[in-house]
């Protein structure tokens, strides 16, 4: 009896994989020495897979265009906002800070912003060993308004 | 072997369930005579977390409840506080986008259903078939929102992001291509010889104790019983349609509440499922998606509305209530209770496990959708010598892989 998927099998079994063999093609012996290795530019690796449009990655922070009026904080479900407040403890020049290792990427503090000095980046390339690492903390990332220096096209990897 | 009999203990940790529960089978020889369901050994907290933040926070901790059926969380919590806080000018777009997007998400989970029941038969290659079709609507969902899981699509009064034309296009062109998909997937699962073997008569529920263990969704119309709280109670955009129950009859098989009978329900409904997306394309009328876009004015209406309200809604595994209540001057959720549809169907276990074989406990299991590939291990404990054996997840699945096998052996020629 004639398999009645048999068109489907060998149509797969000519067909290449869809997976994309991202960071490397086969799993290497050390994945710190080739980390390393692309960070000084020795190897290189599988680009990922591109992020969609809506995609809600790493959040971008102007701090310079923020005016530290809470509302951020007040609709952020996991509290991954840390309020700082101005100098001498005033309310006035108060900024915020945010910890990525607690965001649960809603989006709702970019829609609250009334100054629009938060964005999400498509940048997802977090992973780190210590949760609290300067990677995981985004402070600046400098004016949104002015065309400063583009952002890199690849999020940089992961380094050990 | 007469008068015999074992336990088998399973649970209780069982993370892909709402409610983890432990259950344990009397066992004579191969067969299972009795079941006790012991649920709420994991209690998250979720609720308490949930009234300490205010609504608009809420939405986003309850789409984390569950991580096959998070919108419809998210949907139910939106309805009962939009209802608590008088929120009744919700515009007509966002209702269909919020109708599209629930229907999308049952269709994935009752493809990633269908996937697990091949699995628990063994028959790995219609589960790698199902996934792989299940992989478009949720790259669809990815464009459309931004994430494969956890959408953050719905909010008080509206929806937070628009279907663009662009989009709308590559809905259609998935629909065509599913239409043709799920029709050979019906084929592929209707006409297997073996699959029908394992599943016609397997775990009946009928329509009595269907009824009286108030099992919900497709556990229940798999049984014969009308109970779709889309047709019941329509809201959002389901007010619109004409929608009918999906039951085992319309695929020419008998509402007898085995297993196949689930299973028929489940394919007929991502088909309905394709039907209303459509449907809402094409008749999705334009204007704004939001009752209120600036959030600091929502925030104040919530932190000023007083009311109570329950958020009624059919996730893919039946139908699910959220009860909230709002104090006036106070920006939190006072109380906040979430009925999810599994809690109803565990109990269902109890009428269908009964006379069935330890092979068969999986699929039956599976059958009501939990995620049974999960489940922990099992200690089997002879009650006379006080002997324990340890019998893994793993046993489980190779005992239903060694049915498996025994019928293809019996039905080739």
């Amino acid at each position: 009896m004639a398999n009645p998927n048999l068109g489907l099998i060998l149509k797969q079994l000519f067909s290449r994989p869809y997976t994309n063999r991202f960071p490397v093609k086969y799993a290497p012996a050390s994945m710190h020495a080739t980390m390393d290795a692309v960070t000084s530019g020795k190897a290189q690796i599988t680009p990922p897979v591109p992020a969609p449009e809506h995609y809600r990655g790493k959040i971008a922070y102007d701090r310079e265009a923020c005016i530290g009026c809470k509302m951020c904080i007040k609709v952020c479900p996991a509290s991954a906002i840390e309020h700082i407040p101005g100098p001498d403890g005033k309310a006035k020049g108060s900024k915020v800070k945010f910890y990525m290792s607690r965001c649960t990427f809603c989006e709702m503090c970019v829609e609250a912003c009334p100054k629009d000095c938060i964005k999400m980046t498509g940048e997802f390339l977090m992973a780190d060993a210590d949760k609290n690492s300067d990677a995981l903390i985004v402070k600046d990332s400098g004016s949104f308004a002015a065309p400063a220096q583009p952002a890199a096209q690849q999020p940089a990897p992961p380094t050990a | 072997m007469a008068g015999k009999s074992y336990t088998l203990p399973i649970g209780p940790v069982h993370p892909a369930l709402k409610e983890p529960t432990m259950f344990k089978l009397t066992v004579e020889g191969e067969i299972v005579t009795a079941v006790d369901v012991q649920p709420g050994i994991n209690h998250r907290g979720i609720e308490f977390i949930g009234m300490r933040r205010n609504p608009l926070q809420v939405l986003h901790l309850a789409e984390r409840i569950c991580g096959i059926c998070s919108i419809v969380h998210q949907y139910s919590f939106a309805l009962a506080s939009e209802k608590a806080a008088g929120i009744t000018e919700i515009p007509e777009r966002a209702q269909y986008i919020r109708t599209i997007m629930a229907e999308l998400e049952r269709v994935h989970s009752h493809l990633l259903w269908a996937g697990v029941a091949a699995h628990e038969l063994g028959f790995d290659t219609l589960l790698h078939w199902t996934w792989q079709l299940r992989e478009w609507v949720q790259d669809v969902l990815e464009i459309i929102s931004g994430n494969r899981v956890n959408y953050a699509m719905y909010i008080q009064g509206g929806v937070r992001r628009d279907i663009s034309p662009e989009v709308i296009q590559k809905l259609k062109v998935m629909i065509a291509d599913y239409r043709a998909g799920i029709d050979q997937l019906c084929k592929a699962f209707t006409d297997d010889r073996v699959f029908r073997h394992r599943t016609m008569g397997v775990g009946v529920l009928t329509y009595k104790d269907a009824v009286e263990t108030c099992a919900v969704g497709p556990t229940t119309r798999g049984s014969g019983v009308h109970k779709d709280v889309r047709i019941d109670q329509p809201f959002g955009g389901y007010a619109d349609l004409d929608l009918d129950y999906c039951l085992p009859e319309k695929m020419g098989y008998e509402n007898n509440g085995d297993t196949y009978a689930k299973t028929l329900v489940r394919l007929q409904e991502v088909v309905q499922s394709l039907d209303i997306i459509e449907f809402c394309l094409d008749n999705m009328p334009p204007g704004p998606i939001r009752w209120e876009s600036n959030m600091t004015k929502l925030l104040q209406h919530m932190k000023k509305a007083e009311g109570e309200a329950l958020g009624l809604n059919e996730a893919p595994r039946g139908e699910m209530i959220h009860y909230v209540k709002l104090n006036a001057g106070d920006e939190n959720v006072s109380i906040w209770k979430v009925r999810a549809s599994t809690y109803n169907n565990i109990l269902a276990w109890t009428k269908m496990l009964p006379g069935c074989q330890i092979a068969d406990v999986s699929i039956i299991a599976a059958a009501v959708d939990p995620c049974i590939g999960c489940m922990d291990r099992v200690t089997v404990v002879d009650q006379d010598t006080g002997k324990e054996k340890l019998f893994s997840n793993e046993d489980f699945y190779r005992a239903s892989i060694r049915k498996t096998r025994a019928y293809q052996r019996k039905v080739s020629p």
